[in-house]
């Protein structure tokens, strides 16, 4: 037997493997195909103070091992969430919940997060300073460390739940970032967001884009992520999560051998809506073929 | 939504760019205007491929190379396998048909009407069918909707066959209702035209095609919708152009 459970910022869950918010939606469609409480947690779909439409169409574009995405915080809003993502989630999930958490200004956070996170469902509040989809908000607190670290002590202030501040990899010192949030009172870290990149279809020589620019990820952005969760996790004493193309139980553990507590999925429940159940299934076996007895022996491994 | 291997039986050119493939192994879960997901080998996202029929365990599909993905699919063999996701999307809304429905499929919007017009005549409803091609080379179906027993008018643009013009140039007075699929300008135009109710099937660009990541929303008189869940089919009413 191996222990696959992990502490995540004061709350134990069964194992590190936490789908990432924008690819598991509300939770409900993935709860049609299998029990969706085999997961440690998810974060569900970034969550704004108004309902969101988003971008225009095309918001997707195929790479080579990956995929771009802009589809820009679409979601509800924070009341209808409150009203009817989360009662419907009730009878799915019985786990405590991440709410993924995003705003254009700083009042915004600290409102979402103040009315989300005395929902007694939500474990934790992922708060979205990266989304590189939408102007003037989103990625433009999370490339600034002052910007991250004022939008962090405002949502600290309105909640007791841990608060985790999801970072951005277009930066140039993610060390830097990591640390202003971790001073102004975050309780983890979670990273890779999307990497911004583009594509042009050569047929019509525009891009695929309708926003020209998108979100980068999939299988091949997985060595800048570990990269960058090993510099981050180097920085900072609170726990990290790490993401970015982690697709195997190989990668969560590699995630975690490189400082993470526990490990988000992202683009691979798009193509494979079995991914994390087949990671969390494989995980013992990973665990074993390695020598592994508890995934906390490889936290911290330098 | 199912996850199924499928074994392809057949893989054949009807036209230049068109081509139709038989996979056994199904489930027949699908029903009428559902679409299914195959995985490809090098490639991130799965394809979008509308089912054209599924009875007896086998699943077909028609599909034009347009990409990537398709140029991939037109190689396959006989006996290979695909890991498709299948019954995903809403489907036609067969309870809507009335007594005498008709059928408008463009190019290849055309294939998710044969099996639509396959239960529509089980259910005992005197189906037509109008299908709109650019020029004769392209025309495929004609022979199979008629076996069917459907009343057929074929459409091409250049007049190389049938009635000269667009599928809207041939709109009936009159039908109980209409269910469509093809080009956007195509459904736009003919919900323009219509007098009678109906419904389309639409195409966009999909991450998941189950819900999961609004890749492919549209804005809809009845708020944001995904094409891949809420969708494929919508109602003409609920459509802004």
């Amino acid at each position: 037997m191996v222990n696959t459970e992990v502490d995540l910022c004061g709350v134990t869950i069964d194992n590190p493997v936490i789908p990432a918010s924008g690819t598991f939606g509300y939770g409900y469609e993935f709860a049609e195909l299998y029990d969706i409480n085999i997961l440690g947690t998810f974060s569900f779909k970034g969550t704004t103070k108004e309902p969101r439409f988003g971008n225009p169409t095309p918001r997707i574009a195929e790479c080579t091992a990956g995929m771009i995405n802009a589809v820009g915080l679409q979601n509800p809003g924070v009341q209808m969430v409150i009203e009817e993502e989360l009662p419907r989630l009730k009878k799915v999930f019985h786990k405590p919940v991440m709410a993924n958490v995003s705003g254009f200004s700083v009042g915004e956070y600290a409102y979402v997060s103040e009315l989300i996170g005395r929902e007694e469902q939500v474990g934790w509040i992922e708060v979205n300073v990266s989304c590189p989809n939408v102007h003037g908000g989103g990625m433009s607190f999370g490339t600034d460390s002052k910007a991250a670290a004022e939008v962090t002590r405002a949502v600290k202030k309105v909640t007791d739940k841990p608060v985790i501040v999801k970072l951005s990899p277009n930066v140039t010192d993610i060390a830097a970032i990591a640390k202003a949030c971790e001073d102004a009172g975050a309780d983890g870290i979670s990273l890779i967001n999307t990497l911004l990149g583009m594509r042009i279809d050569l047929k019509t020589k525009k891009p695929v884009i309708a926003n020209v620019m998108g979100g980068f990820s999939g299988p091949a952005v997985f060595p800048v992520a570990l990269r960058m969760v090993y510099q981050t996790a180097r920085a900072v004493k609170i726990p990290v999560v790490g993401m970015g193309g982690v697709s195997s139980a190989e990668d969560v553990l590699e995630m975690m051998a490189a400082g993470a507590a526990a490990v988000e999925v992202g683009a691979a429940n798009l193509t494979d809506p079995f991914a994390c159940k087949k990671i969390v299934e494989d995980l013992p076996r990973a665990m074993a073929k390695y020598g592994i007895k508890d995934l906390n022996e490889l936290k911290g491994v330098r | 939504m199912n996850n199924e291997i499928l074994t392809i039986t057949e893989n054949r050119a009807l036209t230049d760019s068109v081509y139709l493939m038989r996979l056994a192994g199904s489930r027949g879960e699908n029903r009428p205007g559902q679409f299914s997901e195959f995985r490809l080998e090098g490639l991130f996202l799965r394809r979008p491929i509308s089912v054209c029929d599924d009875e007896g365990g086998v699943l077909s599909i028609i599909y034009k190379t347009v990409g990537r993905g398709t140029e991939q699919m037109k190689f396959l063999k006989e006996g290979d396998t695909l890991d498709a996701l299948t019954c995903l999307g809403n489907g036609y809304d067969l309870d809507a048909a009335g007594e005498s429905p008709l059928l408008i499929g463009g190019g290849v919007g055309v294939p998710p009407l044969y099996m639509l017009a396959k239960e529509l005549i089980k259910k005992g409803k005197k189906v037509s069918v109008i299908l709109g091609f650019n020029t004769r080379s392209e025309i495929f179906f004609e022979d199979e909707f008629r076996a069917l027993g459907c009343s057929v008018t074929v459409t091409t643009a250049d007049g190389s066959y049938g009635a000269r013009g667009f599928v809207t140039d041939a709109l009936p007075e009159t039908a109980s209702y209409f269910y469509a699929c093809g080009p956007k300008p195509m459904l736009a135009a003919l919900c323009e035209k219509a007098s009678f109710p109906g419904e389309v099937s639409l195409e966009e660009r999909m991450g998941c095609g189950f819900g999961a990541c609004m890749g492919c929303s549209i804005m809809t008189k009845g708020g944001a919708k995904r094409v891949c869940k809420d969708g494929p089919v919508f109602k003409k009413e609920e459509l802004i152009w």
